[in-house]
């Protein structure tokens, strides 16, 4: 056993250095948030959140998560089934094709709207002519944070289809069922904990991105404000509590992420 | 005949699914990252050359690689420690730990560039201490390193976990019984199967941390030709209508970070075919 684990001091001094520098990385970030949130009390706290412009700024983006997510939800599950049941030339390039939003930085996932629908723009003479807003408004939004969510659910369901295998659905098919009747009862049941995971994820992303919506958003107060374009206005005003107020319903948001994708990958392993 | 019925011809839908898949690929990613390079190929080859190498431009270049490298080396370290400690010891709390890890990429980006900037300003409760050492933390280039770190945390710590639990434990009693002491097993054994993994790793925290924002324009200071990052510097180019400037400087940058993952990739494939001949 000796030589198969180190020491009990070298462990301890191990586990030791491990969580001092977990601690000051991601405990203390996290503490500081709500420590300064609430440092001027419950009421003014509550206040800085029923502000008119933290409300709409909320409305905004659960409306972005509301669009986004099932978009990149009916995503996901065709661009699955199509991957995991199905052999055919390119998939490898489909495969990565699909994982490009994640490699581009936020700012970039922005520019690209800008230069497609902006004043400036391959379609902004027309978008002019014809009064309609994208960028700068609501649509661009949510556009870019389609973008950047869009490879969240199908990431995680490839796998967990993939794992399943095709058998069950073939039984249906065999025994008489119709194509969608094996999608519906067979194929959905068995990927649920998967979708829901997919789900989770998509949405905590939808909800706190701040690049690529900072740079399609034009900053309109109580318009095109996300939540995290809030938190940066206050914060730049130098209103710090109240910033660090609406920072905290975003932490809150985190840590119920953290928490649901915990349970799910919990009931992920019971299933198999 | 009847048997490749039964494989995979028989599910339905592969028209439809695939052809849904690409449309809406098309739609929301393709054609919108293509506008980059019609962007760049109505610009001239001398002024997109004259954008990319301005000496504000390679200033923001070589602070946004080098605090990316920096951080991704430091996470590479404390990552794998913190992988570790989580797969081989025990300790009280440990799962709590283990789901916190991805805190950094549950946490909005810009309420942790707040936070961030917020404990290592000169006056907060590490930047205080920080500035007794004659380090500047917030506004400066190792703020900047701070906050990728920060970030970056998660992707090696993901990546090198499954790799430590699947590996045999056999393989480390036959050590042992040859006669290598633990710090040779590690070395000698461990170390090279879990290398690949740990380099993919720190490639993802790496490309992560070139792109990054939202935690760190709070922390940079965002001083032209010192504390200013590439990505802020096309926000900025944004900002004053330069959408051909803030292209050529978004194309280069991505040049630049294909070529480094491209490379980062060769080496892991690399260091994954020794393990597979040894």
């Amino acid at each position: 056993m000796n030589a198969q684990t180190e020491p009990r001091f070298v462990r301890i001094a191990l586990i030791t250095i491990a969580l001092a520098f977990f601690g000051v990385f991601v405990l203390l970030p996290l503490f500081c948030v709500f420590f300064h949130a609430f440092s001027k009390g419950w009421v003014y706290y509550v206040q800085t959140l029923r502000h008119p412009d933290a409300l709409a700024a909320m409305r905004m983006t659960v409306t972005t998560a509301l669009v986004a997510v099932p978009l990149n939800l009916v995503f996901g599950v065709a661009a699955s089934w199509a991957i995991v049941k199905f052999d055919f030339k390119g998939k490898n390039l489909l495969l990565s094709l699909i994982d490009l939003p994640l490699s581009v930085s936020p700012v970039i996932s922005g520019l690209v709207f800008i230069l497609l629908f902006g004043a400036q723009g391959y379609f902004g003479p027309w978008l002019v002519a014809h009064n309609i807003q994208i960028v700068f408004a609501p649509p661009g939004i949510i556009l870019a944070t389609i973008f950047v969510t869009f490879p969240m659910v199908a990431r995680e369901l490839i796998p967990i289809m993939r794992s399943q295998g095709s058998e069950e659905e073939e039984a249906a098919l065999t025994l008489g069922a119709s194509g969608w009747e094996t999608f519906w009862r067979v194929t959905i049941p068995n990927i649920r904990w998967g979708i829901l995971y997919g789900i989770i994820l998509c949405n905590a992303r939808a909800m706190g991105e701040f690049g690529a919506v900072s740079v399609v958003s034009g900053h309109i107060r109580g318009l095109t404000n996300t939540l995290p374009l809030h938190v940066e206005i206050l914060y730049n005003e130098y209103q710090f509590t109240a910033a660090f107020a609406a920072a905290s319903v975003l932490a809150l948001l985190a840590i119920v992420t953290l928490i649901a994708k915990t349970t799910v990958e919990m009931a992920i392993k019971r299933g198999r | 005949m009847s048997k490749r019925f039964v494989e995979r011809s028989i599910l339905p839908g592969f028209s439809l699914s695939l052809g849904f898949t690409v449309f809406y690929l098309s739609l929301i990613v393709l054609i919108p990252l293509s506008m980059l390079f019609f962007k760049t190929a109505s610009m001239s080859w001398g002024g997109f050359w004259e954008v990319v190498t301005s000496a504000r431009t390679l200033a923001a270049y070589r602070l946004s690689f080098g605090t990316a490298l920096v951080s991704a080396g430091i996470n590479a370290v404390f990552g794998l420690l913190i992988a570790w400690v989580l797969v081989r010891y025990s300790f009280p709390g440990k799962k709590i730990v283990d789901a916190l890890v991805d805190f950094p990429l549950a946490l909005p980006t810009a309420v942790a560039g707040i936070a961030l900037t917020e404990l290592y300003a000169p006056n907060g409760w590490l930047g205080r201490y920080l500035a007794l050492a004659g380090i500047k933390g917030a506004f400066s280039p190792v703020g900047i390193t701070i906050a990728l770190t920060f970030i970056g945390l998660p992707f090696v710590v993901r990546t090198v976990e499954p790799v430590l639990e699947d590996l045999d434990p056999q393989l480390e009693e036959a050590a042992a019984s040859l006669g290598a002491n633990r710090w040779q097993t590690i070395r000698k054994v461990i170390f090279p199967v879990i290398f690949p993994a740990l380099l993919a790793g720190f490639t993802l925290a790496f490309a992560r941390g070139i792109g990054e924002y939202g935690s760190v324009i709070f922390i940079a200071g965002n001083m032209p030709m010192k504390t200013e990052i590439a990505p802020l510097l096309i926000m900025t180019k944004l900002e004053q209508y330069d959408y051909a400037g803030a292209t050529a400087i978004a194309v280069g940058m991505l040049l630049i970070s294909f070529f480094l993952l491209a490379s980062a990739n060769f080496l892991q494939w690399l260091s994954s075919r020794k393990l597979g001949k040894a």
